[in-house]
């Protein structure tokens, strides 16, 4: 594996070592030296062609606890802005020695294509509305945290499928590692060839909660939107928002777990935002772990 | 390398001529290894005035059971807790470039941490020196022990460091041709310290990862059996 462009790339026996490699690198975090000279000398280069405070700074925190070095590169500020082209970026970053680039485009298919121009390992850190395969690990390893298990999971993923890059990635990394995945949306908000994927598909959240063990909220990602997908706000929140009284209707040890961003009070009520039973901070937390496993297994070897 | 083979229940000299694997002889057998574990535990005492503050760290994968029944020996002779636990040097490897991304070795310290402990490392081969110069590394990242030693069951010379060990099993002459392997009853049904003739290449020869290969070979994830020496 010299590239992380989908978790469908993945094989079970790779999903696992790159979860057990998060588990161990877990325990960094709590040392009194948070950092490990195993990068030392290389170059990760965070090229952000969308906005994003989350992913960014988790790779960029996890390749500086390798002890890589780490040049950061938005969109913004730079010569894409006066009309250079992604190849001729990518050949400019291959130039300066690049040994590991971390892409997010709002193009899907942004980082294959990059794969084919530099000599580095290119990860993808989400691609238009195709993958996003780190959140989907780290996902995973969340779950494995808190519940112990992958292997016949129940869960459940709400809401805005058709945008989300997310869902895509979670349900091909879970499907491998031997989890039953529902997609829950409306309609409209169903990617057209879901029917393909490996998982079932419903429309009714209350017949789904009772047998879930994770519920994963996802945004509606209205950035995306160039039609109207629903008929207004208060009725999406209403058939597909998870609020307490939801909450209780799940079994007593599943959790809810979210992406973020969240927008509480759409897909997401605080209460249920801020209950213990969500992990959304942990999430965070283990996306370092996770991407500085990606990034050792990735950038370590020869 | 050489397939496990289940736990019989012949008699002795049959179930050890079953399981020494072709080409290679026993130079240590179970006994053997437990007197040398015996002695080592007596001298860790006698050096350290008691082992009041000494802490074990075995590294992975052989040094660790290696470290629990040192412990228990050192427990058993004097009445006292000794803490244990396991370093992995994985990520302070000098070769890591060498080969492909290595899975990791478990670390856990023992509670209490390690500053101003006796640190003593435990290891299965004495090689090179570099899984102990990496060790080292490890441990500055970890605390600050008041002192650090190294036990190992096998000395078996060829050293690329300036490093030596406090406490020695049994020092054992090799040429560089010849492979040294410790096998532990926990993690391969018996004890046994084998030489043979050297066996692959230096680069799937793995010390502290457990299932070598890693990323590109996940048909080996149940490979070798066995330690290889030293790095």
């Amino acid at each position: 594996m010299r590239h992380l462009l989908s978790t469908g790339d993945l094989s079970r026996d790779e999903a696992t070592l790159i979860l057990d490699t998060a588990t161990e690198l877990a325990q960094v975090g709590d040392r009194s030296v948070k950092k490990l000279p195993t990068l030392r000398g290389r170059t990760v280069v965070n090229l952000f062609y969308e906005d994003s405070t989350r992913t960014r700074t988790s790779f960029e925190l996890a390749a500086k606890r390798l002890s890589a070095d780490v040049i950061n590169f938005s969109a913004k500020g730079s010569s894409v802005s006066k009309g250079e082209s992604l190849k001729d970026t990518a050949l400019t970053l291959q130039a300066m020695g690049a040994d590991g680039v971390v892409i997010r485009h709002s193009a899907s298919g942004a980082p294959h294509r990059l794969a084919g121009w530099v000599d580095g390992s290119v990860l993808n850190a989400g691609d238009g509305t195709h993958e996003h395969p780190t959140q989907a690990l780290l996902d995973a390893f969340t779950m494995r945290s808190r519940l112990g298990r992958l292997e016949g999971l129940r869960v459940a993923v709400v809401g805005d499928i058709l945008h989300s890059r997310v869902a895509r990635s979670n349900v091909l990394l879970l499907t491998t590692l031997g989890a039953q995945v529902t997609l829950v949306a409306p309609p409209t908000l169903l990617p057209v060839s879901v029917y393909t994927w490996p998982c079932e598909v419903s429309y009714d959240l209350d017949e789904v909660l009772p047998k879930a063990d994770v519920v994963m909220m996802l945004r509606v990602q209205a950035e995306r939107m160039r039609d109207s997908f629903f008929p207004s706000v208060r009725e999406y929140s209403r058939n597909y928002g998870l609020d307490g009284e939801r909450l209780g209707r799940m079994p007593a040890d599943a959790i809810v777990m979210h992406p973020g961003p969240m927008v509480r009070g759409m897909e997401i009520s605080a209460e249920v935002a801020d209950s213990p039973r969500c992990t959304v901070t942990e999430q965070v937390a283990n996306g370092v772990s996770l991407r500085m496993a990606v990034l050792y297994l990735l950038l370590g070897g020869s | 390398m050489h397939a496990r083979k289940p736990p019989r229940d012949d008699d002795e000299s049959d179930a050890r001529a079953s399981k020494t694997p072709e080409g290679t002889r026993a130079v240590l057998d179970g006994n053997e290894i437990n007197r040398a574990l015996t002695r080592i535990a007596h001298e860790v005492l006698e050096r350290t005035k008691g082992a009041h503050d000494v802490t074990l760290l075995g590294i992975p994968s052989r040094g660790v059971p290696l470290a629990r029944r040192l412990a228990r020996r050192i427990e058993r002779v004097e009445d006292l807790d000794v803490p244990t636990g396991s370093l992995d040097i994985t990520m302070y490897r000098d070769d890591l470039r060498l080969a492909p991304a290595r899975a990791l070795g478990k670390t856990e310290i023992p509670v209490g941490g390690l500053d101003d402990r006796v640190v003593v490392l435990v290891d299965d081969v004495l090689f090179s020196g570099r899984t102990v110069r990496a060790a080292l590394d490890a441990l500055g990242d970890l605390g600050r022990p008041r002192a650090v030693q190294l036990a190992v069951l096998v000395d078996r010379g060829h050293r690329e460091l300036p490093i030596r060990a406090d406490y020695v099993g049994k020092n054992l002459p090799t040429s560089l041709r010849e492979s040294v392997t410790v096998q532990v009853e926990e993690t391969d049904g018996l004890d046994a310290v084998l030489l043979g003739p050297s066996g692959p290449s230096p680069s799937t020869v793995l010390k502290g990862g457990l299932r070598p290969g890693a990323l590109q070979y996940p048909d080996s994830l149940q490979g070798s059996e066995t330690t290889e020496g030293d790095l």
